[in-house]
């Protein structure tokens, strides 16, 4: 059966034309060398402290995990919420205050910020703890479209995306498995 | 295209132009009857359509305010969209996947069939199935329904081939590409399935039926049937006697205008025309027109839903081609014996990405919500759609406080299970779960029932005035010249899905008005 090449290479054109967000593509392609506030798309924020940026990139990371997914689809999805912020007051002291607070849960149970609380489990616990806030609600659900509607995130899951200009897939494999028992 | 004017009362007045709608108002035109049918979106074409769930939903989905109470999820899930349905000209026939099935014939009657049922308003239909056979022989004719009419199925795809393999190792016998309007060879105008696989998002091939790109234009053609888009109907009047006289609505520029009518027919779905009849109300009728009953707005009923995924080892891809072409129809039949009343079809069903990671468990995170979602490739997904039980307190009325951009309360929907409906539930999640075990699945997952897409009985017909809103012609029983058209007339749900019934009840209405028309009683 037809199968999906997954590796989508995601060059500068791609963020040019895609990213939803205001984060500069020079900032963006710093993503991967780890996820702390000193990284360009950190210090690129427009509404948020560039540690709080951080920290809700690592929290959507915690959220929604992905082993396969880069980093930068997460800053891409926590760019929006900057975005909106950048003109929600309201919004922004949330997220500053949500950051806050798990930062103090973070110290008070493992002695350091959220974003350096080494093992993902402890990290879960922080969040499960405050899963039924507000802010940890406009986080998921907001995460949930921005992060999964990405178009070039698609191929990685091996969801091919619009399929009309291809001619559907009347000749691209929609009856094509091949593994079932026989019938 | 015909141009009518405001003050025209010869005017058969139809207010949304979906499934109800949109046939109702060909039809008339067909027989010269002059019609305007009030479309409260806008009109996208076939060219406007977007393969992007998210896109399209923006595009096409109602997303004006509703609210919801009551024990099922949806209510905690999505509070502002109890209902996953459509305002744009074709209404949700643009949305939908096309499966077309005819009630089996108990479900006409399934007070006597199925007796008292403790918390359940059954009443029979006011109908037989042998009442509406040569209706639905139109309906599957005018649909080009596969399986019909000497039209053939549709091929399998992916996910049919895995549902098929699973059915037959637990030896189910009728399972087939179902009864499907979308055309599996040129027909009508309009070519064949391409197997773009998004059906749900407007079909940009034109094989599958849509009032949009069928009725309407075929009505507009004859010069007896105007569409206004961008028109909300907001009021329906009526003169000292009680009969209706036109409609207020609002235009795209936001102006209230006056539609003057001979005739009214609602087909808002089942939201919306139970709330324009309560938001109706005059001092004549201070409950709402056509409400003498106190029925208007009960008894909604919006199938027993669930879905199950699975995964398996290999790749299936399960979005490759036609959504919903594929069923096993052996657990429709009415066998109390397996613990519920009324039965239930199992139909493909796919979501891409972006759609899965909403709907597959609302509200869930974590690795094992992720998990599933990496394998999406390998994934499998099937529809449970049932029977639900019509109650009383399951209602659509006004929402206290809550007004939309017009100043109009918006609808509130309250919904609870019946003991019934989860019986049902769980028997679909434990049957679709072995359909999949049997040819291999190493992981089935139970998806929570979405946003409603089937929205029925709110304006239920009945032999007798003070059970129901319309008789056996969805004419209101009250009120002679004031007609209901969409699936807000079903008395009782049935386990299938509900539009081939949808339109074979207003072809059938439309020859009534127009004989009622032509001895002016009407
Ligand atoms: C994703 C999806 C898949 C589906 N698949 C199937 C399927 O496979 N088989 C099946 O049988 N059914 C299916 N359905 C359900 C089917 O689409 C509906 O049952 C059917 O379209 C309902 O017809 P209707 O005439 O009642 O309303 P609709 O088709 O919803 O039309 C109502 C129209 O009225 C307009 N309107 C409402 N209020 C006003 C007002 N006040 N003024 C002016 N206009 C107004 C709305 O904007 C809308 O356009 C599906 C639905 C969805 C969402
Ligand atoms: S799969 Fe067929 S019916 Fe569905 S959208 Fe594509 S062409 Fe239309």
């Amino acid at each position: 059966m037809r199968e999906i090449e997954r590796r989508t290479t995601v060059g500068r054109r791609v963020f040019m034309r895609g990213a939803a967000t205001a984060v500069p593509a020079a900032a963006l392609a710093s993503a991967g060398m780890g996820i702390t506030a000193e990284a360009a798309w950190a210090q690129a924020a427009k509404a948020l402290q560039p540690g709080s940026m951080a920290t809700l990139v690592r929290m959507s990371r915690d959220t929604y995990p992905h082993d396969h997914i880069p980093d930068v689809y997460y800053v891409r999805a926590v760019s929006t919420f900057d975005d909106k912020a950048s003109s929600d007051a309201d919004l922004k002291k949330l997220l500053e205050d949500g950051v806050a607070r798990l930062d103090g849960d973070a110290k008070t149970h493992f002695k350091t910020s959220y974003l350096e609380v080494p093992a993902e489990a402890d990290r879960i616990s922080l969040l499960t703890a405050i899963a039924q806030t507000p802010f940890f609600s406009k986080i998921r659900s907001g995460l949930v479209v921005s992060l999964y509607n990405q178009p070039d995130i698609w191929k990685r899951f091996g969801y091919e995306g619009s399929s009309y200009e291809y001619g559907g897939y009347l000749n691209r494999g929609f009856n094509d498995i091949d593994w079932l028992p026989a019938v | 295209m015909a141009n009518f004017d405001l003050n025209d009362d010869s005017l058969v007045v139809i207010v949304g132009s979906g499934a109800g709608g949109g046939t109702l108002g060909n039809e008339l035109a067909q027989k010269g009857i002059k019609v305007v049918i009030l479309e409260a979106g806008d009109r996208n074409e076939i060219q406007d359509f977007v393969n992007d769930e998210w896109e399209s939903f923006a595009q096409l989905a109602w997303k004006d305010m509703r609210t919801t109470s009551g024990d099922w999820r949806v209510a905690h899930d999505f509070p502002n969209l109890p209902a996953w349905i459509v305002k744009s000209v074709g209404g949700t026939t643009t949305h939908w996947a096309g499966a077309s099935l005819r009630f089996h014939e108990h479900e006409f009657k399934t007070r006597s069939v199925y007796g008292n049922i403790q918390g359940a308003s059954l009443l029979d239909w006011p109908l037989t199935l042998a009442d509406m056979e040569p209706w639905y022989d139109r309906a599957e004719k005018k649909m080009g329904v596969t399986g019909t009419n000497g039209i053939p199925r549709l091929p399998g795809n992916n996910n049919f081939r895995v549902m098929q393999a699973g059915a037959q190792k637990l030896g189910y016998k009728e399972v087939h590409t179902g009864n499907m309007a979308i055309n599996s060879q040129p027909r009508d105008g309009r070519g064949s399935c391409q197997q773009i696989g998004f059906c749900f998002q407007g079909c940009k091939s034109g094989a599958k039926w849509s009032t949009l790109y069928t009725e309407i234009p075929k009505g507009e053609d004859t010069g007896n049937l105007e569409v206004r888009p961008n028109a909300m109907v907001v009021k329906i009047e009526h003169d000292a006697s009680g009969k209706v006289t036109g409609v207020l609505y609002m235009d795209e520029k936001g102006a209230t205008q006056r539609q003057k009518a001979r005739v009214v027919a609602v087909a808002g779905n089942s939201l919306e025309s139970p709330r324009l009849l309560l938001n109706s109300a005059s001092s004549k009728f201070p409950d709402g027109l056509a409400n003498s009953s106190g029925q208007v707005g009960r008894n909604y009923m919006r199938h027993t839903t669930a879905s199950v995924y699975a995964v398996f080892e290999k790749p299936v891809h399960m979005y490759r081609g036609t959504t919903m072409a594929g069923i096993i129809r052996d657990e429709s039949r009415n066998d109390p014996k397996r613990g519920f009343v009324g039965g239930y079809e199992m139909e493909t069903i796919s979501l891409g990405i972006p759609f899965l990671a909403a709907f597959l468990d609302p509200g869930a995170w974590g690795r094992s919500f992720t998990s599933a979602l990496d394998d999406y490739s390998n994934m499998a997904g099937m529809w449970i759609i049932g029977e639900d039980m019509p109650q009383p307190g399951n209602r659509v009325t006004l929402d206290k406080t809550v007004k939309d951009k017009f100043g109009l309360p918006v609808a509130s929907v309250h919904f609870d299970d019946h003991p019934n409906d989860v019986a049902m539930r769980q028997h679909g999640f434990q049957q679709g779960a072995a359909v999949y075990d049997a040819v291999g699945a190493t992981r089935t997952i139970q998806t929570t029932p979405y946003p409603s897409t089937h929205n029925l009985g709110t304006n239920r017909m009945s032999e007798k005035p003070a059970d129901g809103v319309v008789n056996r012609w969805g004419q209101t029983h009250d009120i002679r010249n004031l007609f209901v058209s969409d699936g807000s007339q079903f008395t009782t749900g049935a386990g299938c899905n509900p539009t081939l019934t949808i339109v074979a009840l207003a072809i059938r209405q439309a020859d009534y008005i127009a004989g009622q028309m032509g001895q002016k009683a009407i």
